[in-house]
């Protein structure tokens, strides 16, 4: 189904240097894996009554923030390209982020 | 003065003008960080009516085993989505295609079970105008099922384009562009998946 | 030099469809400008027939209704069909020139930009005519805004702002990615000239903040169809909430407003003192932190609001900060014009006078960051006197100055001096009667907003002051049009070559008007004002001294020198398409049906097609074809 073993054989040449640190797709099934694994905990989290109160909200936070990053980074390539693009969706996210946080205290909603 | 020059052109990232990916894609993820806000805006919104529910249903009607499947279909999709761009990359126009499909396949299927999802929560009483809670939860999944059906027009545009050997690199609608959104809209569900359901219940 | 341009432009390059099709991103500024110009004029008229009402107690010029469609119409057009879009007119013609670019990056991106601009400013225009255009005020608050349901009124405008919305996103990415992969070899960030920073930092404000009031107005919008409830407060739901994301809007898109004029100020300063600019990173920096923190005070707007006093005070002292880069550039300017040979022409006039009006509004500004005091203010005229400080004695004289600027750049022409005087006396005395008196009026509790007021209040005779300030106003730039109608349309106009400033920025080294393709060229950059330092060498006393013809290009006589390398033909220009100005006449039909729900259903089925026919065939044209 992969097509790990053309990766191997592709010549550096024929790509320019940004490619070539993307993971094989034999990786991509591996992230996809420890996300659908996460994803799988995340689910159980809110049944599990060891974790309730603070700790739950913390480790929904946590996992969800995880696969996240993950998607970010791996899939869409974020780890590899230009910091200039890794900088513009830090300040959206980081700004709406802060921006809204303040919004909904001032609501006393959080 | 000249040697400043010299060292100014090393450090000029795009200095060809000719290589038009990296501006769709400075573009793309200046576009990406504005729908954060987007999102941020809904989701807050949601956040703040989370309990307003006017003497309607509120979270209690979730039915999270049925969210979590359709959650993880959109989550494989991504997968498809990335082998979809890495076959892309090696002009593997087959395996491109196939994984395009596989992507708008998965990407629809979310949608029904959106829609599936919607019309039992109407049984159950919660629409747009029965409370806060109601109209902010409608917005915010509404907003993100329009971006999802969006992908999928998308997705299968190219799918349908790569046949014809009409699917290139340096047009708007090409694959790399189209996975940036289509994982954004991933990423944005995984926030929704947690925020809206499993800490509401 | 003017002959050599006709050369360039081949027939088929004129007429309306050429317009319609264009993706030059100089056409598209002129065709920003002049939109801008004619919704100045309308807006001007409701502003004067607002006036008017007011000129004396109890008056009845205007009905009620009548009265409050038109002084919301007058803040929308000003804010969004004026001011916004004469930036965006100078942005998209001196972005890329500046930073050494031949277009935009996305030049068919830009003219949708465009087309989506004046396809919603007629939509919005158009509810005058379909039962009355939208009356709950610029900010539109909820309830005030959700309730009025037996009219289409607020639909237009939650529509049209949301449409407009989309065109400002689109322009502002398509600007960020042009300042950072577009510029010219050698020229580095900190080599852009301060307009083109600023242009990048206003993109960036839109950017991050258009979202929040596109959320809310969509909020609005299905409370007003489709019975959600988001600021029904029977229901739970919480009015203030849009409060909120509109001034997460509102409040950066100020700056949005007044940045570009200050880097206009910036190049037309040091041109015309004959100093670099004192400061330039600061003045750089401050724009960009003025933007960042600019996110940070929206709440000064809502300190009646009864957020607390923590929140309160918070707000009020990002406020109060936020003041320190804005008086860094003041400061900025004030050191570049010091001890400089400074030549009193009308675009240093101006400029000039945008930095006095802007510092007097500055000043009435940072009394709002007081909440006890703003308390008393808010809502008054005031707040009203205070706005106009910046926004027209700031950004528009800072834009007119610009006109007067770069006209000779656009149509090889230089505007009247004289009749230019004229207009500059005329709009500074004018709009001093006409906001100067409203401090007094707002501190003595005038209202805004308000129809009618009794006698006996002591207002009138200020209210008389300011709408004569008002019509004096009309003259100046009924003088300012005529002006622009005798030098380019009479051709009075005297003519110029490419540098008639002696400018320091690259605009300066391209014939007037600038060819197709900009620069036969790219040019190769060596320093900030990298123009001037090829004309002038610095002496032992450290005083500019003229080099000795350099290049051809600092000379007024023409491009000599370069005419003679890269011919049009040999620059691939990117092909003009309708696909943007249809798909923008899609999402335009699209919006006109949804403020007529649920019958508008037809039209948005029309538009949503006409759309995505516009962007499919868009996304699949190559960029350039073959011809």
């Amino acid at each position: 189904m992969t097509t790990d073993t053309e990766e191997l054989v592709e010549a550096p040449a024929e790509h320019d240097a940004d490619h070539i640190k993307h993971p094989t797709p034999k990786q991509y099934w591996l992230i996809a894996l420890i996300l659908a694994v996460i994803t799988a905990f995340e689910i159980a989290v809110p049944s599990i009554s060891a974790f309730d109160g603070w700790l739950r909200v913390f480790l929904l936070f946590f996992l969800g923030g995880v696969k996240f990053a993950m998607v970010v980074a791996l899939f869409m390539h974020l780890k590899f390209d230009k910091p200039l693009y890794r900088a513009f969706f830090i300040i959206g996210l980081v700004g709406a982020i802060a921006m809204f946080v303040v919004v909904l205290l001032t609501f006393r909603a959080i | 003065m000249s040697d400043v020059a010299v060292t100014d052109l090393d450090h000029t990232e795009h200095a060809d003008h000719h290589d038009v990916k990296p501006v769709r894609k400075t573009a793309m993820w200046v576009f990406l960080g504005s729908e954060c806000v987007f999102f941020g805006a809904m989701i807050s919104t949601f956040l703040l009516y989370r309990n307003t529910t006017n003497g309607g249903p509120g979270s209690e009607i979730f039915d999270i085993p049925f969210t979590s499947a359709s959650s993880f279909v959109l989550l494989m999709s991504s997968l498809t989505m990335v082998l979809a761009h890495n076959a892309f990359e090696k002009s593997d126009m087959r395996q491109t295609r196939i994984w395009l499909s596989g992507t708008a396949l998965l990407g629809a299927t979310f949608l029904a079970g959106q829609i599936f999802e919607f019309t039992e929560f109407i049984d159950k009483g919660l629409t747009l105008p029965r409370s806060p809670f109601g109209s902010s939860f409608y917005m915010l999944t509404g907003f993100h099922g329009m971006h999802v059906a969006l992908g999928v027009i998308l997705l299968a545009a190219m799918a349908v384009l790569s046949l014809s050997g009409r699917l290139y690199d340096d047009r708007g609608l090409n694959v790399e562009l189209v996975g940036l959104y289509w994982h954004f809209v991933d990423i944005v569900w995984i926030v929704i998946f947690t925020v809206v359901y499993l800490l509401q219940i | 030099m003017t002959a050599q341009v006709q050369t360039i432009r081949s027939p088929g390059d004129r007429g309306v469809w050429a317009w319609i099709t264009t993706v030059d991103h100089k056409r598209i500024g002129l065709l920003y400008a002049v939109s801008a110009a004619a919704f100045f004029f309308i807006g001007g008229l409701e502003a004067l027939l607002v006036r008017t009402q007011l000129l004396g107690p109890n008056l009845e010029v205007l009905s009620a209704e009548a009265y409050n469609q038109l002084f919301t119409m007058h803040g929308l057009t000003m804010v969004f069909l004026v001011v916004m879009p004469i930036a965006a007119a100078f942005t998209n013609y001196f972005l890329p020139i500046l930073i050494g670019a031949r277009d935009v990056a996305f030049p068919r991106l830009n003219a949708f930009s465009y087309w989506l601009f004046i396809f919603s400013g007629l939509l919005i225009y158009s509810s005058f005519f379909l039962g009355g255009a939208p009356d709950g005020a610029w900010v539109g608050y909820a309830p005030l805004s959700t309730q009025l349901t037996e009219v289409v009124r607020m639909d237009f405008w939650t529509i049209g702002l949301s449409t407009l919305g989309i065109s400002s996103i689109a322009a502002s990415a398509n600007f960020i990615a042009t300042a950072f992969t577009m510029r010219a070899p050698g020229m580095t960030m900190l080599r852009m000239p301060v307009f083109a920073w600023m242009s990048l930092v206003v993109a960036f404000l839109l950017i991050f903040s258009l979202p929040s009031v596109a959320i809310g107005l969509f909020q609005l919008f299905l409370d007003r169809n489709f019975g959600a409830l988001f600021y029904a407060a029977d229901a739970g739901g919480d009015p203030l909430l849009w409060q909120h994301l509109f001034w997460i809007f509102g409040h950066p898109e100020v700056y949005v407003l007044v940045l570009p004029a200050m880097g206009i100020v910036s190049e037309v300063l040091p041109t015309f003192a004959r100093k670099p600019l004192f400061g330039y990173p600061f003045v750089v920096f401050s724009g960009a932190a003025i933007g960042f923190i600019g996110f940070g005070v929206w709440s000064h707007h809502m300190f009646t609001s009864g957020m607390g006093p923590i929140a309160e005070a918070g707000f009020g002292v990002a406020t109060m900060i936020i003041a320190v880069p804005t008086g860094v550039k003041i400061f900025n300017w004030i050191g570049t014009i010091w001890g400089g040979k400074i030549k009193f022409n009308t675009p240093m006039l101006f400029s000039l006078a945008f930095v006095a009006m802007f510092v007097i509004g500055g000043l009435s500004g940072v009394t709002h960051a007081v909440v006890p005091s703003d308390t008393q203010q808010h809502d008054t005229y005031y707040v009203v006197a205070h706005f106009h400080y910046v926004l027209f004695g700031g950004a528009v004289f800072g834009y007119v100055s610009g006109v007067y600027y770069w006209f000779p750049k656009w149509t090889g022409r230089k505007l009247n001096e004289t009749l230019g005087k004229i207009h500059f006396w005329l709009a500074l005395i004018g709009f001093n009667l006409t906001f100067g008196p409203m401090h007094v009026l707002g501190l003595n509790g005038m209202p805004r907003r308000t129809y009618r007021y009794p006698e006996g209040l002591g207002w009138a005779n200020w209210n008389a002051v300011a709408t004569i300030g008002a019509y004096t106003i009309l003259v100046a730039f009924l003088v300012f049009a005529w002006n622009i109608v005798r030098t380019h349309y009479l051709n009075k106009g005297e003519r110029v070559g490419n540098d008639p400033w002696d400018g320091r920025t690259l605009e300066w080294t391209i014939p007037s008007p600038p060819p197709v393709h900009n620069f036969d060229e790219t040019p190769i950059v060596h320093s900030l004002d990298d123009f001037w330092h090829q004309k002038y060498a610095e002496n032992e006393e450290g005083r500019a001294v003229r080099m000795p013809a350099v290049t051809g290009a600092a000379d007024d006589q023409g491009d000599i020198g370069r005419a003679d390398h890269g011919t049009p033909e040999g620059i691939h220009m990117p092909s003009p398409s309708y696909y943007p100005a249809l798909a923008s006449l899609g999402i335009a039909i699209t919006g006109g049906g949804l403020v007529y729900l649920p019958w508008g259903f037809a039209a948005i089925g029309v538009g949503v097609v006409v759309m995505l026919w516009g962007l499919f065939g868009w996304s699949l044209e190559p960029v350039t074809k073959e011809h």
